[in-house]
């Protein structure tokens, strides 16, 4: 018995699809509830700065004066904190994560409207996204 | 949920040695030893347990004074006693295995002795 | 006698995922005394408890092991919640407890795999693998994080498992039995294995008790120690037996891994079974003042979170006694005596993290 225990698992093994996936060339596969990364409309932001509270890591910087929203992707652990704090939803999570950096990056600023009218969406993704 | 009862004990540092023999003579498992500083004083915990029965002895030190090592009686208690005088920087003195401040290598020296300092600079300014 | 040699253990050494280092004293090819060595990877988290405020410090306490992430956040929950007096929602104890059993069938598979891999067993260590996966594509698609979950948080869990998805858990579970029977068939019965394993690394009933071993090091001793019978979350609404084996060698530490996934298995079918309906979370308000010692069973044994607050956001002392730390001392009666070419499979036996035991 105790020569062959393996044989019924080699067998199942030979008759079955590879386990793993040609990760990059096919994406990795990921659940809809998986926390990838946040994501903001800068429109509907207020700039209450309540997500930069309630982020334990710090990765979330407001500035209320010069109206701009910035995230930290290497400093942000997606624990969905921001998301749920957000009293206007702006913020969501992704699916999908932050692709992989080969050098110290990954600060993306994002302009919000100012207080009281509403200007047109201006996104500046001067740093990196995809 | 059932929620544990919190035992807890005070006692002195000449009845630590007598303390600690008493719950070893009433077959006890040693659990833990810990440390924590409220403001100049330090609290060290020692923990039993014996079927299920969570017990705890507190004593309580000024800083600068030396603690007398229970590894004579629990053999595992020099890995916290050792963390202990590394992290807190409390003489512990005659530790079955003494590293002598080698246990656990922090850049700081006794880092959790210290009273934490204000962080100069927001962390998101750090890369 | 014959001369003694020093041999240094690690902290670079094939078996080991973590840097730990042993300092062998031999005479020929018997150890006849360690001296361990950790302090390579202190991160300083139980430092931080008093720059992060008590509800955001749920996520690092999470941090501080890779494998057991939920249980410790489990742990400093229950920890703040018996401060302050908070009576959870039932149905938040239940998830919790599916959870909590979840992440020790992953731990559990990794660890046989990698036991696999010391052995030289490396088949064995991808099929361990491959039943993983399933474990962990269970818990990303329930709680958002395959081995960091962040689904707990002070007066609940973040996240609802609705009542399909928690049959199709069960389910799923049922299905990967029989597999899991198969791996750990060759686990338990196959020659090569039992030869490795059987009779290396014995720790005696006492010395297991004595030097405060924890989780499955003391189980395989033959004490039936299991900090889940304390009842704590939903175990004491649930009817299980700690496995326990006798012999203290490594292949009875191997036994009761093995074996403890099934136990692991029955008890989350139960969970699902008698899951009541109803809120996940309360709301928490006020600081915790008092101290109070959490305990649990996590995948590598008994874990204490020591809590102390001061009445502030800000907690005085959060101190974390994990299972590897207190498995030291056990690891180094048992390695006294033993043969050099065993010393890997001893190491690995008990299943160290280095970094869960240096926070």
């Amino acid at each position: 018995m105790g020569l062959f225990s393996m044989t019924k698992m080699v067998f199942r093994s030979v008759s079955r699809k590879p386990a793993t996936l040609m990760y990059p060339v096919r994406p990795a596969k990921s659940a809809a509830a998986f926390r990838g990364r946040i994501l903001i409309e800068p429109l509907k932001c207020i700039a209450c700065r309540k997500c930069e509270k309630s982020c334990p890591t710090q990765a979330i910087t407001v500035d209320v004066k010069v109206r701009t929203w910035q995230i930290d992707r290497l400093r942000c652990i997606i624990c969905n904190c921001c998301v749920e704090d957000c009293p206007t939803n702006c913020l969501s999570t992704e699916n999908i994560y932050t692709n992989p950096m080969t050098v110290r990056e990954g600060i993306e600023i994002y302009t919000v409207p100012p207080k009281p009218e509403r200007k047109k969406e201006t996104v500046d993704n001067s740093k990196t996204e995809e | 949920m059932i929620r544990e009862e919190q035992k807890m004990q005070d006692i002195t540092p000449d009845s630590l040695i007598r303390s600690v023999q008493a719950m070893k003579d009433g077959g006890k498992r040693l659990v833990q030893i810990g440390c924590a500083r409220i403001g100049d004083i330090f609290e060290i915990n020692y923990s039993f347990d014996k079927d299920y029965n969570f017990e705890n002895l507190k004593l309580t030190i000024p800083s600068g004074l030396e603690v007398p090592s229970v590894s004579g009686i629990y053999t595992c208690a020099f890995v916290y006693e050792n963390e202990i005088h590394d992290l807190y920087g409390i003489e512990i003195t005659g530790i079955a295995i003494d590293f002598k401040g080698t246990f656990i290598r922090t850049s700081i020296k006794y880092p959790f002795g210290v009273v934490s300092s204000k962080e100069e600079d927001a962390c998101q300014n750090k890369l | 006698m014959s001369k003694q040699v020093v041999i240094p253990f690690g902290p670079q050494h094939p078996v080991l995922p973590e840097p730990l280092h042993l300092d062998l004293v031999l005479e020929d090819e018997k150890v006849v005394d360690a001296i361990p060595t950790i302090g390579y990877v202190h991160r300083g988290l139980e430092k931080l408890v008093e720059k992060r405020e008590y509800p955001q410090y749920v996520y690092i306490a999470e941090r501080i092991c890779g494998i057991c992430s939920f249980i410790h956040g489990m742990t400093y929950c229950q920890g703040i919640e018996g401060i302050m007096n908070l009576e959870i929602p039932k149905r938040a104890d239940y998830l919790r407890t599916i959870w909590s059993e979840y992440s020790r069938m992953h731990s559990h598979l990794l660890w046989l795999g990698l036991f696999a891999d010391a052995m030289g067993f490396e088949s064995l260590f991808m099929n361990a693998w491959r039943l993983r996966e399933h474990i962990l594509d269970d818990l990303e698609a329930t709680t958002g994080g395959r081995v960091i979950q962040g689904s707990c948080k002070v007066g609940g869990v973040r996240r609802d498992i609705s009542s399909e998805k928690l049959d199709e858990m069960a389910s799923g579970l049922d299905s990967m039995q029989g597999e899991l029977h198969d791996l750990v068939n060759v686990f338990l019965r196959d020659s090569s294995v039992r030869h490795r394993l059987k009779g290396t690394g014995i720790l005696s009933k006492d010395d297991a008790y004595l030097q405060g071993a924890v989780g499955p090091t003391i189980r395989a001793s033959g004490h039936s120690y299991d900090t889940r019978k304390i009842g704590y979350a939903a175990y004491g609404d649930l009817s299980f037996e700690p496995v326990v084996a006798s012999a203290g060698d490594s292949y009875a530490r191997c036994e009761v891994r093995a074996k403890e996934m099934f136990t692991s298995i029955d008890i989350v079918k139960q969970a699902v079974k008698k899951i009541p309906d109803g809120p996940i979370d309360m709301k928490v308000t006020g600081a915790p003042d008092g101290e109070y010692f959490a305990r649990s069973e996590q995948p590598r044994g008994e874990v204490i979170h020591y809590i102390k607050g001061n009445g502030t956001k800000f907690l005085a002392r959060h101190r974390v006694r994990t299972p590897t730390l207190a498995n030291i001392t056990p690891l180094v009666t048992i390695l006294k005596g033993c043969e050099l070419a065993d010393v890997p499979i001893i190491v690995l036996s008990i299943d160290p993290c280095i970094g869960c035991a240096e926070r």
